[in-house]
């Protein structure tokens, strides 16, 4: 079954404190070299059947908000 | 016949029985809905309250908002029905595009439950025409997600159209865009706020009285229509 990947990051304008969370932990872990994190969502979806246009709209409107997320869709559906 | 004021149950919704509770104080005859019911049995408003509709999976508010009974309110509140969302409603709001912006995870990631004190800033909404311009009032704020952002643009918009109903005073308590604890549409009619309103009704649970002139407010501007 074709599977299609959609990933969905806050828009680069809007803080993300849970990135920023990681990134000032990663020094007390040893982590060095790290300047900055930012988290997102990945979506993995087994699709039967489904168009481009509807594959569309799902990201647009339900897995992301446009309003502060920015998302890319990736796969063939 | 007093006005009818409707207050939807979303699964996962923890609110709506003092949201009623506050509807019946204010002197409206509340009307509970639900969210599988398209159909709004007449109410004169609406209240989306708080809780976490839909376990807040995959974001606030997401998932509720294409409920049967939120295809309803967008119809209506886009023809002037009276909709007041509170902390998850406002989510709601926000995700159904009623309202501009959206809510975030609070900057500093931690829950935020306390008494906050407020400025209302706008007195020309449905939901907010029995205060004064500039009072200050306490009600309850308790989220997680509610630090309200927005892009500039939008924000020096609902600045200069008068769109913002309230702002945190003190301290912040979510790292909320220009200290932002409610906003309403343009026409005034739909309005969401962050804190609880509903929660500061009555002396014996209450920080405040203060909540309870969002309810005497719709009351007012229903019977004067």
């Amino acid at each position: 079954m074709p599977r299609v990947v959609v990933d969905v990051m806050l828009k680069p304008e809007i803080a993300d404190p849970q990135g920023q969370a990681i990134a000032n932990a990663l020094p007390n872990l040893g982590f060095t070299g790290v300047s900055s994190v930012r988290q997102g969502k990945r979506f993995e979806l087994e699709v039967e059947s489904i168009d481009e246009a509807q594959l569309q709209k799902l990201a647009d409107t339900l897995l992301a908000n446009p309003v502060i997320e920015t998302y890319s869709i990736r796969g063939q559906a | 016949m007093s006005p009818k004021v409707g207050v939807v149950t979303f699964p996962g919704s923890l609110d709506d029985r003092d949201a009623l509770r506050a509807v019946r104080i204010s002197g409206a005859e509340p009307i509970p809905l639900w969210h599988k019911d398209a159909s709004l049995h007449g109410v004169d408003a609406v209240v989306l309250p708080g809780g976490f509709s839909y376990g807040d999976y995959l974001r606030a508010g997401a998932i509720a908002r294409f409920s049967p009974v939120m295809t309803t309110i967008v119809e209506q509140a886009r023809q002037g029905l009276p909709v007041l969302g509170i902390c998850n409603g406002f989510q709601v709001l926000c995700e159904a595009h009623l309202l501009p912006g959206a809510l975030a995870r609070n900057s500093h990631l931690h829950f935020r439950n306390r008494d906050q004190r407020l400025r209302i800033e706008a007195t020309n909404t449905s939901w907010t025409n029995g205060y004064s311009a500039g009072q200050e009032i306490v009600i309850p704020v308790k989220n997680g997600e509610g630090r309200y952002v927005a892009d500039e643009r939008t924000l020096d918009e609902l600045e200069a159209r008068g769109q913002i109903v309230a702002r945190y005073l003190g301290s912040n308590p979510n790292g909320s865009l220009r200290d932002i604890a409610g906003i309403s549409n343009e026409a005034g009619n739909v309005v969401g706020v962050m804190p609880h309103p509903e929660h500061a009704v009555e002396a014996l649970t209450g920080p405040s009285t203060d909540g309870l002139v969002i309810f005497t407010s719709v009351l007012r501007k229903l019977v004067a229509a």
